[in-house]
């Protein structure tokens, strides 16, 4: 009996993961080849997805991409020489993009089973809920301080100081939220970390709920990731069958329970305040700040919100200790992040490596430069609200404090990869449209700057003259200028990102000669 | 309102009783169920949550998930997000334009799809991708978007 390894990943199987295992079933029969398939989560390495591993007495090995094709030969391989097959990869954890990467959070990604809570088990799962619940509230709040963890979705706010505030606010009821609606282009960890490891994220927000005092949780999910809904609420199931989440979790005597909600297609509610605003039951309006959600948040109680990467950082800061986790990174980013390759690159995926890596060894040494083959124009870094970097800021430092240097921001870790042919005035155009589509309306710059933004680019790239075009350089900086210091949240605020570095990096798309846009 | 329509508005309303800010939970419940949210759900969800008609009616618009009319038979949501945009997302679009004569937010006259674009499904490292009726197709190409477009056709009413 061989076992094979095959994802379930959505993604996997949007690329034909489902024809390659109906494939397997059949053609093992007609081989008299007996397998087991399990389906465990993705490694990340999508340009190799499906893929498809056997586990051997050296370890897994794997063949990729597959189709449904390639089955019949690559189970022949697998009885004669397996290495003698086109697309076997040899031992999958010995691939240098793997090998070389710093999995923490994403440690058990292609290994395991995302619904097995014996697979979760066996690879360390729980132990920091253990270990948290030994310390206690208050020294599970110091060990998050001490570990220096900063949220993972774009402010990067210390995240100890919000635990440690939501835990000294006195109130009868607090929530924990985690905003899993940052739907941010270009990102996909946390898509990949809920459909494949659901019980991390789950254990992260119940040490979350009992270190703080909070009795109720929501996992607010954006209707653009169907699966990670059902899997993230079979997991509740299984966890609160299990005793993990409910009246005494753990026999702690604290009652923690969690709930997923489904978002409904506004972008705008990845926005905390705004999400606050959803999950009440009403329109997705960003609320000024303060009050800070973490002393009046839903329902008007102190709540804790963070994203999903945040929270799963978590259970391994208490296994392992805050020392362990600060040996990670630079200056004050530190730990991992799992960096998405996406876009036009030659080996999309994910990458977790500890902060400090430069955009080049990771664009070009993990990527492998562009799928099309054409030369590199530039990266668009942490999502639709960052900057497009151009390949000479290529050997900037991954890191929250050198990307803010340039003028940029790492956001969320998404790196959109493109080639010479993209437009970068179309992309900022689309960015302002984008905002104008998205804005929840509620302060004037975003919700008229971003439909005036769309025109002024309009009027640039029509207009007949040199002064016509300087004239529209000088609102549309002014423009940038207003959202990025007159709007209530970031949405308005961090549109300017990809219009203004477009413009800054790339005057010719704008019909412009390149020291006009310098100045 | 037929009977069995104002039967499911009470079951739903009353699963949902007490659930704080049960509002979105309650939309998505219809939508699932008649595939969309028809009008006269309104005036039965604001008396349920002691809300009026216009705060429903502010939220059932402010989503783009939520649909006021019959959806056609083929829902196909091509991405239009940065990265699909760097692999060719836009030559899609229009590929789609012109075959189907629609234009991004388009529905067929006869029923039968209706285009709406999407920012983002999460398959970004295998860009460009789509969601045809609920299911992920990443990696496409010019080909497989009309194979996928052939199946379309082939059930039309």
């Amino acid at each position: 009996m061989t076992l094979l390894s095959l994802p379930c990943d959505s993604v996997a199987r949007a690329v034909g993961a489902e024809e390659v295992a109906v494939a397997l079933i059949t053609k093992s029969w007609d081989h008299n080849f007996a397998l087991e398939l399990q389906r465990t989560s993705s490694r990340g390495l999508y340009w190799l997805e499906p893929l498809l591993e056997a586990d051997t007495p050296a370890g897994r090995i794997g063949f990729g991409p597959m189709t449904a094709a390639d089955v019949p030969s690559v189970l022949d391989a697998l009885l004669k020489d397996p290495s003698a097959h086109p697309l076997a990869l040899g031992l999958v954890e010995e691939l240098p993009y793997l090998k070389t990467q710093q999995r923490l959070l994403f440690a058990r990604a292609g290994i395991t089973r995302p619904l097995s809570l014996y697979d979760y088990h066996a690879h360390g799962g729980f132990e920091g809920l253990k270990r948290s619940i030994a310390l206690g509230g208050e020294q599970t709040a110091t060990v998050v301080f001490d570990s220096g963890l900063r949220g993972r979705g774009g402010a990067a706010f210390p995240a100890g100081i919000k635990w440690r505030t939501v835990r000294e606010t006195q109130a009868t009821r607090k929530y924990i939220v985690c905003n899993a609606d940052e739907g941010d282009s270009g990102t996909f960890a946390d898509r990949m970390l809920m459909e494949g490891d659901p019980f991390l994220l789950i254990e992260g927000m119940a040490i979350a709920g009992l270190c703080v005092g909070a009795s109720y949780g929501y996992i607010y999910v954006r209707s653009e990731y169907p699966d990670a809904v059902a899997t993230l609420r079979q997991a509740l199931n299984m966890a609160r069958a299990a005793g993990y989440l409910g009246f005494d979790v753990c026999g702690t005597g604290q009652s923690f329970d969690l709930e997923v909600r489904v978002g409904a297609g506004a972008y705008i509610c990845g926005e905390e305040t705004a999400l606050l605003d959803s999950l009440e039951g009403k329109r997705g309006i960003v609320r000024a700040k303060p009050p800070i959600p973490a002393i009046q948040g839903l329902f008007g109680q102190p709540t804790l919100v963070h994203n999903v990467l945040t929270l799963a950082s978590v259970p391994l800061i208490l296994d392992k200790g805050a020392q362990y986790y600060r040996d990670y990174g630079m200056g004050r980013s530190l730990g991992t992040m799992p960096f998405q390759l996406a876009g036009n690159v030659h080996r999309g995926g994910l990458v977790e490596r500890a902060f400090g890596l430069t955009l080049r060894e990771l664009v070009e040494g993990y990527g492998g430069g562009t799928a099309s083959g054409r030369p590199l124009k530039a990266a668009q870094v942490g999502g639709p609200l960052g900057a497009w970097v151009p390949p000479s800021q290529f050997d900037t430092p991954l890191d929250y404090e050198a990307f803010a240097a340039i003028g940029a921001m790492l956001g969320h870790g998404g790196v959109v990869v493109a080639d010479d042919t993209l437009d970068m005035a179309r992309m900022a155009r689309f960015a302002m449209q984008f905002c104008a589509e998205e804005s929840c309306g509620k302060c004037t710059p975003c919700r008229i700057g971003s439909t005036r933004g769309v025109e002024v680019i309009d009027h640039l790239l029509a207009a007949p003259d040199q002064s016509a075009r300087d004239q529209q350089v000088i609102i549309l900086k002014d423009l940038c200028d207003t959202l990025q210091y007159g709007s209530l949240c970031a949405l308005g605020g961090m549109t300017s990102y990809p219009v203004a570095s477009a413009l800054k990096h790339f005057p010719a798309d704008f019909g412009l000669q390149a020291p006009e846009a310098e100045q | 309102m037929p009977d069995e329509m104002l039967h499911l508005f009470n079951t739903l309303l009353e699963r949902h009783k007490g659930t704080p800010g049960a509002l979105l939970p309650i939309l998505h419940d219809i939508q699932e169920r008649l595939g969309y949210v028809p009008d006269a759900a309104v005036p039965e969800i604001a008396h349920a949550l002691n809300l009026s008609l216009a705060e429903v009616r502010g939220v059932i618009s402010f989503y783009h998930d939520f649909r006021t009319a019959p959806p056609a038979r083929h829902i196909l949501r091509l991405c239009r997000a940065e990265s699909c945009k760097s692999r060719g997302a836009e030559q899609l679009a229009a590929q789609l334009r012109e075959r189907l004569q629609l234009d991004d937010h388009g529905s067929s006259a006869d029923g039968n799809i209706s285009l709406r674009p999407v920012y983002c499904l999460g398959a970004c490292a295998c860009s460009p991708a789509l969601e045809l009726d609920g299911r992920v197709h990443a990696r496409l190409s010019a080909e497989r978007l009309d194979a996928l477009l052939d199946a379309c056709q082939r059930d039309a009413p």
